[in-house]
This record gives C-alpha cells, structure tokens and sequence, in this order.
C-alpha cells in the first residue's frame, strides 16, 4: 500500500499563545487544563495517520472533538500549529501559499456539509467551479462539467440554480463539482448529515458505487458511527482532538479501545458490520461419489457439526444432514448408504463479502449455508448458531467461546 | 470656577493655521488637480443631457423606471417630468441631475474599492468606520469653508462636498456586503485554490451586489439631499433655484425648486431600488446586469424563462 496521504504528529491550537500551550501538551496537561490556564483551545493533538491509495478513511467524532479543524488541516484551510501533513511527499502544513493553491487545485478536493454551493451559479457553473480557477476554457469546462453532473445523475438539471434542487440534489452538485477537477483525495466533512436518513442512507450507497470506479483516496468525516462503519476501510475514533482508536470497522467493533469506543459501538448493528467471512469454517465436506454415509458421520462427529456438503468433483451436489444419515442407516440396516439418495439439493449460499444481517433469513432454515468464491467453489461454510452468536455483543468475538457453551447447554437440556 | 479659568485652548486658531497657513498655501495646486477629473466627467454629463431633447430624455427614463420599478412608477416619470418642464426647470433638472450622477460616479469609483479593503482588513476597517461616522454626523457646513478655500467656488466643489457627504453608506454597505458572504463559500472557493482576487470577482463581489446596490441608492438619496447645500458654493442647478428663492423670500420659486428636487429624487430612487431588488436574483452577474440595463423587458423574461 502506498500512502497518498500520511499525517505526522499534526497539532492544532487556536488561541494567541500556542507555543505555551504546546509544550504543557507535550507534558502531558489536557485539554481543559491548558484552556482553564492559557485560554488556549486544543483543536487537534497529536493526530497521526496514513491513508493509501484508494482508501476511503473515516473520522469519527462528536462535535468539537476536532475532526472538522482536522479535516480543514489537510488541505491548509486551517495551518496546523505543528506536525507534517505529506500528499505525494509535499509538506502542506509548511508550504507556500502557492503551493498550496496548486495543491489545492491539482490534486485535493473538498465536500461540505451544507453543500456550500454558489446560489448565483448555475448547477452546471457550480460543477464547473474549481476548472473555471484552474483556467479552463468554457467550452471544456461545460463539457466536463456536465459528464461529471452525469456521473451523478444531474446531467438534465445542468442549467437549473443550486435553490431549485433537493438536499440531496444540492450535495450531489457538491459532489460533482469536487470530482470535476478529478483530484486524487477527496476531503468530504459530514457530506450527508444535512440530509434526511432515508437520502443520506441512498447517498452512502452511491458514493461507495462511485468509489468502485473512481477509486479517489477519501477522507471522510462524521459524527455517525452506522455511516463511519459502512463506509470506512479504516475508521479514526476522535474525542478531544485526539485519536482514540484507529482501525477497521471490525476492529472497533469486536475490540474498542476504551469505554467511550463501547458506548459507541454498543448500539451498532453488528450484523452490518460483519460479514459471512468473519464467521465462514473451513468447507469440510465428502465426495459424492467415493464417501458414503458412514463417512459422512464419522466426519461430522470429528468436527461436531450437524450438517455436511457434499461434492460432486469441484461442483456442490448437495448437503446431508446428521439425522438424516443416522435414520437411513438405521431403516436400511447397513452402515453404506450411497449418499445421492440421501441429498438435500436445496441449500442457502452466499458469497464472503455478504453481511451478517442479510443471512438471518438462510440461518434460519437450519442447514449450513454454503459459502462460494465467483467460481461457485465451495470456500466456507457457515453454520447458523455462528451467525447468531457474532451478534451477541459480549461474547461476539470470540466464536470458540460459544462453541464450548452449545455442548453444555445441550446437556442441560437433557437432564 | 471652572476648567476654562485654567487653560483656554485656543482649538479655532490651530485649524485657522493648519488650514490657512499650511494646507492652502503648499497643497492648493494638488487640490486644483484633484477637480480635474471632476470637472470633465461634470462636464461630459452636463453635454450629455444638454444635447438630448426632454421628451426622449423623458421617454428613456420612462422606460427605465418601467422595466425596474413598474408601471406605476414609469407613468409618474413621465408626468413628473412633464410637469418639471412645464414649470420651466428643466435645464435646471438636467444640470442637477448631472451634478448628482457626477457625484455618485466618484462615490462609486472611490466607496466599493474602499469598502472591499475595509472588508478584508479588520484593521483597516477599524480606522475607516470613525472616519465615516465622522464624514456622516459633522455637518456640512462646516466643511464647506476649507472646500471653498482649497477649491474655490464652483460646480466641482459643489460636488466634492457632496461626494464627502454621500460616501459613506457605499463604503458601509460594501464592507457589509462583502463580509455577509456565507463563510462556507468563502472556504469552498479558498478550497478548489481561488486566489483572493479570483475570490473576490467570483463569489464574494456578486454575492455582495445586492448590497452594494443598497448602498449605491442609499447614497443616490445623500447626494440628492446636498443639492442646496452645494449651490451656497456656487453649484448650479435644482438648489441655486431653491437657494434664490430663499434669498428674494421668493416662496413660489423655493419651492417650485424643491417639488423638482422631490419629483427627481422619487424617480432616483425608485429606479435605483427597483435595480438592486434584479440584482438579488442570484444569476445576474455585473456583466448581465450591464447588458440587461440597455435590454428591453421582454428579453430578459424570455431568458429567464429559458433558464428556468
């Protein structure tokens, strides 16, 4: 991975006297302290970070938590009072003011929250905003405005002014006018939370639509955990103007780093966050045509499973079930029954990528779902207990330790 | 007992030598100068509405009041000035009316510059706002003593008293104008990398001009206003009427003066106004609203129409 983007030991402090409030930091006073004894506010302390390529990192935090003065800092609307901001290698927290325009203009675009577009311009005019700077001819700057409107789904709506469309039109101006310049990173500062839920959940699944062919690197900033989740290959947890935990969304998820990271993540929809991979076993399963069902049950009870595959070469035939075997054999009086005559051909597949949420419905059968690569391989399986269990939030990460739970609750129940 | 027992401070002699002793005689060749440009935008006007006979002037202005202010105000334009004409001012109209338009020129040349510097310096703005409330609550006779000494008597001082008088709402509504502009389109535009004059000319100046225009009327009105007073000077035009009128105890004649003033004013402003208010119309930039000055009414709704 290459970082586009990589952020050193960034400090913000707003007031008249910084350097004293840097150094009671660098000593470990906090935040309050330093404003209640210098009147200086700490916007953004010691922030580290580094984003790759493509990678669409997101900023997590509550008002006045910094993210938005960090965000700012990355394209030197605001100067950082100390720390390295690098895109490409150049220093924007120490470069000129022409440097930074060139920046600005090349290479690092930004969305905001109240989309922040120009009411005395046209839609098309807006999108057009950061060529026309560039110096741009009018003609090509129409033209590339309007593909980029299109890119967005307001080619038609070119000549209408910013007041006539929706929220959610409006931001897609917002949008199309930070694309238009085809910069490289994308700043975007809580881009949807103007908007309604319904839109702004539309809006989400759009910019990640985008993002599969643009592949900008994307620094994105929220107050909303739920949109911080979806859309983060990495997520930053800021409170205070720090970073309280970095990492993926199932990171944060299974292991918060501290108290106020649980209290976030304890209302989060765990099956949105995890996906089939994350609870997919090995494939075990026997050959349709050289295993019998004798076979099958000395596997499943090698691995303490209900339920098997079975594999007809690299093609799934079909799956067998624990009772089922053990009824046939026991009707029929011999240990060998062949298996085809025992398959269950109808089974619930899903691909790894697939959420948790969305295999309630074929957990609920009761069988094993089949988990398949593109080429429909069996690659995984998951059994229904495990989709469950990842959702209890105590014990969720730790499978094993519900495994070890089934057995005994099991035994309970018989006694 | 009281403080004057003390000390007199003799203030009167101070300015008498500053401005007798030591303005006049070392700067009055400059101050000359200063008329200069005065004298021939004055006089292109005054030329101007000479040349143009009163019933198209009457029409042209007509038409204006009825494309920005509407019927109503485009029949009492043509009856006005009908009626200032039939009263036998209309020269004297004219005069006024170039001694204003001059006026309000250099108010506007010298106000939005001011103003949009005042805008983006605190500092300067901080010395500009005392010296504008200076400029509006010293009244102004009392700065058409030095006028007459460092300028003479005449149309061009007449109007720098004025320009003195009526500057000051440009400049504060400029200013204003020019820091209203939402901050996040400030940022937005500081985003893609505009420098300050890309700034300036695309967001802040057009965002900023349905202001500007209220302080361009608001000045119009000040400038209006002076008119009388200027004509103690030596300025021709609507107030020396009023001004004679006042010296002979000529009342018909005051205040046939001040109904033209009145009548000419009315007009101003409702015009004045009536642009402002299509100026708030987000599109129009500088340049439309140029163009669509000399455009005809049906035109500009067939665009707009377009547009929409």
């Amino acid at each position: 991975m290459v970082a586009k983007l990589q952020v050193n030991d960034v400090f913000k402090i707003f007031g008249n006297d910084p350097k004293e409030a840097l150094r009671r930091l660098r000593e470990g006073e906090d935040k309050q302290t330093i404003f209640e004894a210098t009147g200086q506010t700490v916007g953004v302390q010691n922030a580290s970070f580094e984003v790759g390529e493509g990678q669409i990192f997101v900023v997590m935090g509550l008002s006045g938590s910094g993210k938005s003065t960090l965000v700012r800092m990355l394209n030197g609307l605001i100067r950082p009072t100390g720390g390295e901001i690098l895109i490409d290698g150049e220093d924007v927290a120490s470069c000129s003011e022409a440097t930074l325009r060139r920046i600005r203009r090349e290479k690092i675009a930004m969305v905001f929250q109240h989309f922040a577009l120009f009411p005395h311009r046209t839609i098309a005019e807006n999108a057009a905003y950061g060529l026309k700077i560039k110096g741009i001819g009018a003609a090509e700057r129409r033209q590339r405005a309007v593909a980029t409107l299109d890119q967005v789904g307001l080619g038609a709506w070119a000549d209408s002014l910013p007041s006539e469309l929706s929220g959610g039109m409006q931001q897609r101006v917002g949008l199309a006018r930070a694309l238009a310049t085809d910069p490289q990173i994308l700043l975007m500062d809580e881009p949807f939370g103007a908007l309604d839920p319904l839109i702004r959940k539309e809006m989400q699944e759009e910019l990640l639509v985008l993002q599969r062919r643009l592949k900008k690197t994307i620094i994105f900033i929220t107050h909303d955990l739920n949109e911080a989740l979806m859309l983060g290959d990495r997520i930053a947890i800021m409170k205070d103007g720090r970073f309280v935990q970095v990492g993926t969304a199932q990171e944060i998820v299974s292991n918060p780093a501290d108290d106020y990271v649980s209290a976030f993540v304890a209302d989060i929809d765990r099956g949105r966050v995890f996906t089939a991979a994350h609870v997919s076993d090995d494939p075990a399963h026997v050959e349709l045509g050289t295993d019998n069902a004798e076979d099958a049950i000395r596997v499943m009870e090698d691995l303490n499973r209900n339920a098997l595959y079975v594999l007809d070469g690299n093609e799934i035939a079909g799956v067998v079930t624990y009772q089922q075997l053990v009824t046939a054999d026991r009707d029929s009086g011999s240990a060998g029954t062949p298996l085809a005559e025992l398959l269950i051909t109808e089974y619930p597949t899903t691909d790894l990528d697939t959420q948790l949420a969305d295999l309630y419905g074929p957990a609920s059968a009761g069988l094993p779902i089949a988990v398949t690569d593109a080429d429909n391989r069996l690659v995984g399986v998951v059994e229904p207990e495990s989709v469950f269990a990842q959702l209890s939030t105590e014990n969720g990460a730790d499978k094993n330790e519900n495994s070890d739970d089934r057995p005994l609750s099991a035994t309970q129940a018989a006694q | 007992m009281s403080p004057s027992d003390l000390l007199i401070i003799p203030f009167d002699d101070w300015i008498n030598l500053l401005v007798r002793d030591w303005l006049v005689p070392n700067f009055r060749p400059l101050f000359r100068a200063m008329q200069v440009p005065i004298t021939f935008v004055l006089n292109v006007l005054d030329d101007f509405f000479a040349l143009v006979p009163m019933l198209v002037m009457t029409a042209a202005f007509a038409l204006l009041a009825f494309r920005y202010a509407g019927r109503g105000t485009a029949l009492f334009t043509l009856l006005g000035f009908i009626f200032i004409d039939m009263i036998g001012l209309w020269p004297e109209t004219m005069t006024t009316l170039s001694m204003i338009l001059t006026s309000v020129f250099f108010c506007t040349v010298i106000g939005i510059p001011v103003g949009i510097l005042a805008a983006r310096s605190n500092v300067l703005w901080k010395i500009t706002r005392p010296t504008l409330d200076i400029m509006q609550t010293i009244p102004s006779f009392v700065y058409l003593v030095p006028i007459v000494m460092l300028f003479g008597v005449g149309m061009a001082p007449g109007i720098i008293a004025t320009i003195i008088f009526a500057l000051p709402p440009i400049i504060r509504l400029t200013n204003l104008g020019i820091r209203n502009v939402r901050g996040d389109l400030i940022e937005a535009a500081e985003a893609f990398g505009s420098t300050s004059w890309q700034m300036l000319i695309e967001v802040q100046f057009p965002l900023a001009l349905r202001t500007i225009m209220a302080g361009l009327n608001q000045t119009l009105m000040l400038a209006l206003s002076m008119v009388v007073i200027a004509a103690l000077i030596g300025a021709g035009g609507l107030g020396l009427v009023v001004n004679t009128g006042l010296g002979r105890l000529d009342v018909g004649g005051a205040t046939a003066g001040g109904v033209g003033i009145v009548i000419l004013a009315i007009v101003l402003d409702r015009i004045t106004q009536g642009l402002g208010e299509q100026q708030g119309v987000p599109t129009v930039s500088l340049r439309q609203a140029l163009v669509s000055l000399f455009r005809l009414r049906p035109q500009a709704a067939a665009e707009t129409g377009k547009a929409g």
